[in-house]
């Protein structure tokens, strides 16, 4: 995309936010997705999201692999750079962006092929290192592209749209995210908005590793009786644990909530996660807890979704590195070339 | 058989077991000599082990200052029972025997065309030390006493440099300079005088000691690299490990104690070269440094990096392959996978540097050209300049250097209306002007993407555009001409209808193998070929020349190749001349490969065909 603006025409009185952008700034192009994909519902979500937080569009960097969820960053935040890397390697790569300019916002987009998959490994390192990251995986069960071949999240004995039942385990990337070490992992629904944006505003503030994992039906190849990710089933067993507001500003609470039934917690950034429990034994702030409850919903058929787990002070990559405040890549010669006399003293160690 | 005699021309090979404490002894002979005035040139050769296997170490003293492998061996230290029968084999006729005569060894274990020197090393020690790991360890240092007075090793220069190594460590201090005396004395009173001699000299220099790795990691922190991500593997690790050292040491922020840098051991190659592209593409200098099985691994990262156009340094220190080859032996044998790596038509810049310092210089100008020409850029080592200490010039910089960050639009040309297509070519040099992600609120995005895009980074598969962009990309392999480093000619005496064309670590034994065929007559102007693309002076220099030998170190000829591929040169003027059983090359088989070549091509020597007129 070159800077020429492409011509907008909206309603006057579109609302703004505090930067007094509209939603449609942060749009993107139109998508070539098939009609009804819930990706497109994902990438609407993103939309809103970083219209509600007032984030400048081009401060986020958006990567992805490849593949119809890779795709989308295309449709979304068109004022920010985007790469679409290679297949199952996005996390590597925005790992070294990451490395080389702390101060953007770093958004990942995968699949469940792409994160899964070809890209499991990566999708590993790249949550045990901590990178601060918002990684989103549109998770569909199937290779969309390349025509309804099961993924590695399709469920054992989920049934192909021509018939074949899928006879391995399926993955569960949320159960990973966990035991890797990422500080805000979740799981939604692309059906569910109010669930979803939410969730992304949260990972969005969030100051390390946050993982969503979004159950996006493949209305082309997935949305049959006997999937286990089409939309009629995922609406059927939904279990959210919790709901989710972030809110930006420092404000009182007014809002009157039954005693033990809402859970506040200050994020680094100043920002507050507010979490109204819809599960009232449910703490997304005991990690293996949350393991063990995943899976025990999972065993009689349940899709837990909402905030599974944060932890409101995460560790992050260049902390690990011990890295200057200052991003990498604004370094110059002063700041990284040692010079000619301590060459000379080098060369002198080695006579 | 008439024993050895030689001053400052000689080779000395131990035979260790790995594990055993024995490289800083070994290491410690060789610096002795170096700090006498009198070059050296040491080679490990090691397995690719931890404890308990065979590993070598020779040194080769030349006073001439011939640094490549001569071959041969004139005093064997055989300090390893597994191979004493191919090490004494291997000594030359008249040669020395150096070895532990504690155990009697049958008299058939002998030549007798060897000078025998026993000493009871394992006897000395056991009645010296308590402690079996000390007497492990001061029997290497007590050879090395032995070796000092046997070949006339300055005592003082030994203890300096025993003084260095444990300066702030008195306690090990004491006891090394007494194992040395331990085995100087014992030499003296019990040791026969051997023909082997090092003698003072001035022929060392300013000249530096130092490893192949060790230089390229310090011409990354030089070249401005702030990122490296890499992967454990035999032979590059150690520059890996070197780079942290040197940004440790350089790059501490002095004020918070921040690091200006960041190293990632990655998950394996393909996320390190991963982690490169991306943190490049972000506008940090990055680099990965790996090995032929890593380069394999990398391949389709470096297809994007190539046609999304983003830049990266590669360093590949070549070992033997194919598959896992000899992990722990030299070749030069991934010329052709980094000239085309990845699928499709791809064509990469290839840096050859010859030694140490020339792996200083090329590592920190390989940042200026991945970010000029915005693509990968190969520093192609071997574990022979790699691994092991070679002596050469001292390293030089420049204050007045700046780095070549190469085109990039900045927040305030973008707010001037600067004209911005990111593959869009303004200047008709094949490279496009790109924008570091965040710069500008409104200008200058774009989508990085590894499909075919059109000049304003928009996804199209119009073939049109495609092949507009692949011309474009070979105008600009055309324009890296213009920067890369251009190969170094030697013309002999009045110039010669036979060339030689040669690269990388086999400088040190060409240079040789130059002289002694001169020496007999046999004139051959020689070619160092310092990049690739080829520049004219290499097409010009084959095409002036009858034929041209064309040395390489792997089994295919792969520069040969890409000379007759890019260079449209015929494959029959060009001879290759082949070395590739994972030993350095060396001089006498380069020379004698010449040589029998050209008696085949009815070449009499000038001299004796002089005489006969």
């Amino acid at each position: 995309m070159t800077y020429l603006a492409k011509p907008k025409l909206h309603h006057p009185e579109l609302p703004t936010n505090a930067l007094g952008l509209t939603r449609r700034d942060y749009e993107g192009a139109i998508s070539t997705l098939c009609a009804g994909c819930g990706h497109d519902s994902i990438s609407a979500a993103i939309i809103q999201a970083c219209w509600e937080l007032a984030i400048q569009p081009h401060r986020v960097a958006k990567l992805s692999g490849i593949g119809c969820s890779s795709k989308t960053p295309t449709y979304f935040l068109g004022q920010s750079h985007g790469f679409n890397s290679v297949h199952g390697r996005m996390p590597s790569v925005l790992t070294g962006a990451n490395l080389a300019n702390r101060d953007l916002l770093y958004l990942g987009v995968s699949g469940d092929g792409d994160s899964a998959s070809i890209g499991l490994g990566q999708f590993a390192h790249s949550m045990r290192r901590g990178v601060n990251m918002t990684y989103i995986v549109e998770n569909n069960g199937v290779y969309g592209l390349t025509k309804g071949q099961f993924s590695a999240t399709a469920d054992r004995g989920s049934k192909a749209k021509r018939g074949a039942i899928n006879t391995d385990e399926g993955i569960d990337l949320v159960l990973l995210a966990l035991q890797l070490g990422a500080t805000y992992v979740a799981r939604s629904f692309s059906g569910d908005k109010a669930q979803l944006v939410p969730l992304i505003k949260g990972a969005l503030t969030h100051e390390g590793a946050a993982f969503i994992d979004v159950i996006s039906p493949c209305v082309a190849f997935n949305n049959h009786d006997g999937s286990t990710k089409s939309y009629d089933y995922v609406r059927e067993h939904n279990e959210a644990v919790n709901r989710l507001d972030v809110i930006t500003v420092r404000k009182e609470i007014t809002a009157d909530y039954e005693a033990g039934t809402v859970q506040e917690v200050r994020q680094h950034d100043g920002s507050m996660l507010r979490l109204r429990k819809l599960e009232e034994k449910y703490d997304p702030s005991d990690r293996i807890a949350a393991m063990t409850y995943v899976q025990s919903r999972y065993a009689i058929g349940e899709i837990v979704t909402g905030l599974l787990y944060f932890t409101p002070k995460p560790r992050d990559l260049h902390g690990s590195l011990n890295t200057v405040a200052t991003p990498l890549n604004e370094l110059g010669e002063r700041e990284l070339c040692p010079g000619s006399a301590a060459l000379e003293r080098f060369n002198e160690d080695l006579r | 058989m008439k024993p050895l005699v030689a001053v400052n021309d000689f080779v000395v090979k131990f035979a260790n077991v790995n594990g055993s404490g024995s490289a800083s002894a070994n290491t410690l002979f060789a610096k002795s000599i170096l700090r006498m005035g009198v070059p050296v040139s040491p080679r490990n050769i090691f397995p690719s082990n931890i404890q308990g296997l065979p590993t070598w170490y020779e040194v080769r003293v030349s006073e001439r200052g011939w640094l490549g492998r001569r071959g041969g061996v004139d005093l064997m230290v055989a300090m390893n029972p597994q191979t004493w029968d191919k090490d004494v084999a291997e000594i030359e006729p008249g040669g020395y025997l150096f070895y532990d005569s504690t155990k009697p060894m049958p008299a058939a274990k002998f030549r007798d065309d060897v000078q025998v020197i026993g000493m009871p090393l394992m006897e000395i020690c056991s009645a010296t030390y308590e402690d079996p790991r000390q007497r492990q360890l001061f029997k290497n240092i007590i050879y090395v006493g032995a070796l000092s007075t046997l070949l006339g090793i300055d005592a003082a220069a030994v203890e300096k440099l025993i003084g260095e190594q444990y300066k702030g460590k008195e306690k090990l201090l004491e006891p090394n300079v007494r194992a040395l005396h331990l085995g100087r004395d014992y030499a003296r009173d019990h040791l026969p005088a051997i023909g082997l001699e090092v003698r003072a000299s001035d022929r060392v220099g300013k000249r530096i000691f130092l490893e192949g790795n060790n230089a390229a990691a310090l011409g990354c922190v030089y070249g401005g690299a702030t990122v490296a991500a890499w992967y454990p593997i035999t032979p590059s690790s150690s520059m890996a490990e070197a780079f942290g050292k040197h940004c440790r040491k350089y790059r501490t922020d002095p004020a918070t104690g921040k690091a200006r840098y960041a190293v990632v051991q990655a998950e394996d190659e393909l996320a390190s070269i991963g982690m490169v592209i991306g943190a490049a593409w972000n506008g940090a200098r990055a680099f990965t440094c790996t090995s032929g099985p890593g380069i394999s691994l990398m391949q389709e990262f470096i297809g994007l990096a190539y046609f999304a156009e983003i830049p990266a340094v590669i360093f590949d220190v070549q070992r033997a392959g194919p598959s896992t080859g000899m992990p722990t032996r030299t070749q030069q044998a991934d010329v052709l996978s980094c000239a085309y790596a990845s699928h499709g038509d791809t064509k990469h810049v290839l840096l050859f540097p010859e030694d140490p310092k020339e792996g200083f210089e090329m590592a920190a100008m390989a940042f200026d050209f991945a970010d000029r020409l915005q693509t990968p850029i190969f520093v192609l080592l071997d574990l022979d300049i790699g691994m092991n200490e070679r002596l050469c010039e001292p390293l030089a910089w420049s204050d007045d250097r700046r780095y070549d960050r190469g085109k990039v639009l900045s927040y305030a040309d973008l707010e001037a209306g600067k004209r911005f297509g990111r593959y869009l070519d303004l200047d008709a040099d094949g490279i496009t002007w790109r924008t570091y992600p965040g710069a500008h609120p409104k200008r200058g995005s774009f989508f990085t993407r590894g499909t075919s895009r059109d000049r304003y980074a928009r996804y199209t598969e119009e073939g049109s555009a495609y092949v507009d962009n692949m011309q474009r990309l070979l105008k600009k392999f055309e324009t890296a001409k213009d920067l890369i480093p251009k190969p170094v000619a030697r013309v002999a005496g009045k110039g010669s209808r036979f060339g030689v064309i040669y690269y990388g670590s086999t400088s040190a034994a060409m240079d040789e193998a130059l002289e002694s065929l001169e020496a007999e007559a046999m004139q051959v102007d020689a070619l160092r070929i310092r990049a690739f693309p080829f520049h004219d002076e290499v097409l010009d220099f084959a095409n002036a020349h009858d034929h041209v030998f064309v040395v390489e170190q792997n089994r295919d000829g792969q520069l040969r190749t890409l000379l007759v591929a890019e260079g449209m040169l015929h494959p029959e003027k060009l001879t290759p001349v082949l070395h590739y059983d994972g030993t350095p090359i060396t001089a006498r088989f380069i020379h004698q490969q010449i040589a029998s070549r050209l008696s085949a091509f009815n070449v009499s020597p000038l001299k004796k065909s002089a005489a006969a007129d």
